[in-house]
């Protein structure tokens, strides 16, 4: 509670936050901000035409339609679903999982600790990015597979951070009290030593939340990702680049093409970059 | 200090090995026939054979460990198989996309280095002043902008608005020049190579092209190492050493410019290693934007086109490039750190 009341004061958190409130309200009425069609996927975007042109915003259409038709103000409210789900997602479940392999390696000690170590050095030494793509290409597209090769690759970054945290806890007295007192393995591993070492993870979650979304936005902005026509703000961005360049004499023509999807990336990534960094300021005292 | 590299070079073919097993399990996934593409080296082979006889001669239906020590074979002799999107031997395309990355990554790094020395400096020399909160502030702010989005808005502005820079790695004059006669290709980096064969107009050419990559490619890692730079030089400056300094009579300037900043240096050296990976992953993107043919795009390319010995080929070649960075980042730290020599 104290960390939320100390967030508030801060300018720059209370931004943070508030750019975050603002994203989760549209994603959590997207379906009353714009409605999809009767029998149509919601999160597919919806298609005005099958022109390749875009077309300026008009009435019903506020930010104009992309190539291929696609409304861009449709694409930017669900998106901001996707981009909630798939962040949520792929943090819990990488988080869950390098806490436990970090933490029991670490508690475990030894080659366990040593062995579970090595591997998160060789995961690490794959670029990320590149390590997602590849494993996205082999298992075939959709946000679905996304997800998994993000969890297979993000994991190591927890349990890094938990050993260190788990290595001092284990050695503190309470967990020996415990110990002597007959607490299984498990039972201290459990309620005394992770409960202990897991604050530094909240402000990682924090950061990785942003950097989670911006790899799916590249993703899908290099056209390896989700499937044509899904709600996702790098997608319309991908639609975007044939159109900069705009028509001789107009070179901006198609402003909106590229504007509110970079908008809505940067705001996004701009409220959780605040947010993590206020938390790991008061973190350290 | 030398024992620590030799242990850390003995240390390389273990990794190494340990990589390609992760990388080539990725082939688990793809059907037998897919796979055939990663033993392949010329288009003949596809030709004349029948895929199940293929699948049969690479042992491509025997257990794991069969199948990764025929593979592995292949790769120490320099064979990393055919690349279906790109039409010709993997290793044969990576002889010609790893300079154009290199080349990439090595002038992102001075550009990324030489801003954080100069804006880390001046942010922890004018700590709290009006300077120092402008740096901050566009430090926070840059470290957010996704760099397909500075990518895309560099192109918008200066190749779109102004007309002064193209995408792509050469104009075509400039290529011209580069694949005729009596211009020898010595590293394969068109700046270097350049000077060499004392082209000026392609060395002009080739910079034109490769600046707003660059850009694009060093404003997140600039905040980030600025970040780091300025709060190692405020930490530096409290401490002893810098206080005698000043007590022998050294004017200020000496004191930060000679004892403080290079101490300051020795986290922002650590990050610079860091960054590799992050720069090799950024690639792909950067390039794909500014259309520059290097590893990045190829990885790209390959992709999309389900192009599986080619994506396989090049994670390898990634991985033993960061590899050799490392290597790099460990004997800079015994240039910059006298300590690291003695034990």
């Amino acid at each position: 509670m104290k960390i939320i009341k100390k967030l508030i004061r801060q300018p720059l958190s209370l931004m943070g936050l508030l750019i975050i409130l603002f994203w989760i309200t549209i994603a959590v009425f997207a379906p009353l901000i714009a409605p999809p069609g009767e029998n149509q996927d919601p999160y597919m975007m919806i298609r005005h035409s099958y022109s390749t042109v875009p077309t300026a915003p008009s009435e019903g259409i506020p930010f104009g339609t992309t190539e291929g038709g696609y409304d861009i103000f449709y694409g930017i409210v669900w998106g901001s679903r996707t981009a909630m789900i798939v962040g949520l997602t792929v943090v819990t479940l990488a988080s869950l999982l390098g806490v436990l392999i970090g933490g029991i390696g670490a508690y475990a000690g030894g080659t366990v600790d040593y062995v579970t170590m090595r591997v998160v050095d060789l995961f690490m030494s794959i670029p990320f990015l590149i390590a997602v793509i590849v494993m996205t290409v082999v298992l075939g597209k959709g946000l679905d597979k996304i997800i998994l090769a993000l969890v297979v690759f993000s994991w190591p970054d927890y349990a890094r951070v938990i050993r260190s945290e788990v290595l001092l806890v284990k050695k503190q007295e309470y967990v020996l009290a415990s110990r002597l007192m007959g607490g299984s393995h498990l039972r201290v591993f459990l309620t005394h030593t992770l409960p202990n070492s897991i604050h530094p993870m909240i402000v990682l979650v924090s950061v990785n939340f942003g950097k989670i979304i911006l790899i799916v936005a590249a993703m899908s902005f290099i056209g390896i990702g989700t499937e044509p026509g899904y709600a996702d703000w790098g997608q319309i961005l991908n639609f975007a680049r044939n159109w900069i360049s705009g028509i001789p004499g107009e070179p901006f023509k198609y402003w909106y093409t590229y504007l509110y999807p970079s908008l809505a990336i940067f705001s996004f990534v701009l409220g959780w970059t605040f947010l993590g960094d206020s938390i790991r300021d008061i973190m350290d005292g | 200090m030398i024992k620590y590299i030799f242990r850390r070079i003995i240390a390389i073919p273990f990794i190494l090995v340990g990589l390609s097993v992760i990388i080539f399990s990725f082939t688990l996934f793809l059907t037998p026939s897919e796979r055939v593409a990663v033993f392949i080296n010329s288009p003949d082979a596809f030709q004349y054979v029948d895929v199940d006889e293929l699948i049969e001669q690479y042992g491509l239906d025997k257990p794991f460990p069969v199948q990764y020590a025929n593979w592995a074979q292949g790769v120490l002799r320099g064979e990393l198989g055919w690349s279906t999107s790109l039409r010709m031997p993997v290793s044969q395309v990576l002889r010609q996309r790893i300079p154009a990355t290199i080349e990439l990554m090595l002038l992102g790094q001075i550009v990324i280095i030489v801003s954080t020395v100069f804006l880390g400096t001046l942010a922890a020399k004018k700590h709290n002043q009006w300077v120092d909160n402008v740096i901050r502030f566009g430090v926070t702010i840059s470290s957010s902008v996704p760099n397909f989005v500075i990518g895309l808005f560099l192109l918008i502005i200066f190749y779109v608005g102004l007309g002064w820079f193209a995408p792509g790695r050469l104009g075509v004059s400039a290529m011209d020049a580069v694949y005729s006669e009596g211009y020898t290709i010595y590293t394969g980096m068109h700046l270097v190579d350049s000077i060499l064969n004392w082209r000026l107009d392609v060395f002009k050419d080739a910079l034109s092209h490769i600046i707003l990559p660059t850009i694009a490619y060093a404003a997140g890692p600039i905040a980030a190492s600025t970040r780091l730079m300025r709060s190692s030089m405020l930490e530096n400056m409290k401490r002893g050493y810098a206080d005698t300094a000043r007590v022998i009579g050294l004017r200020e300037k000496t004191v930060i410019d000679r004892h403080v900043r290079r101490n300051a240096l020795i986290p922002t050296v650590t990050f610079m290693g860091l960054l590799v990976p992050v720069l090799l992953g950024g690639s792909v993107i950067i390039e794909t934007v500014f259309n520059y043919p290097g590893m990045g795009m190829f990885i790209v390319t390959a992709a999309k086109g389900l192009d599986f010995a080619a994506i396989i080929g090049a994670s390898l070649a990634v991985c033993l490039i960061i590899m050799i960075a490392n290597l790099a980042v460990d004997l800079l730290y015994g240039v910059l750190n006298p300590r690291l020599r003695q034990d």
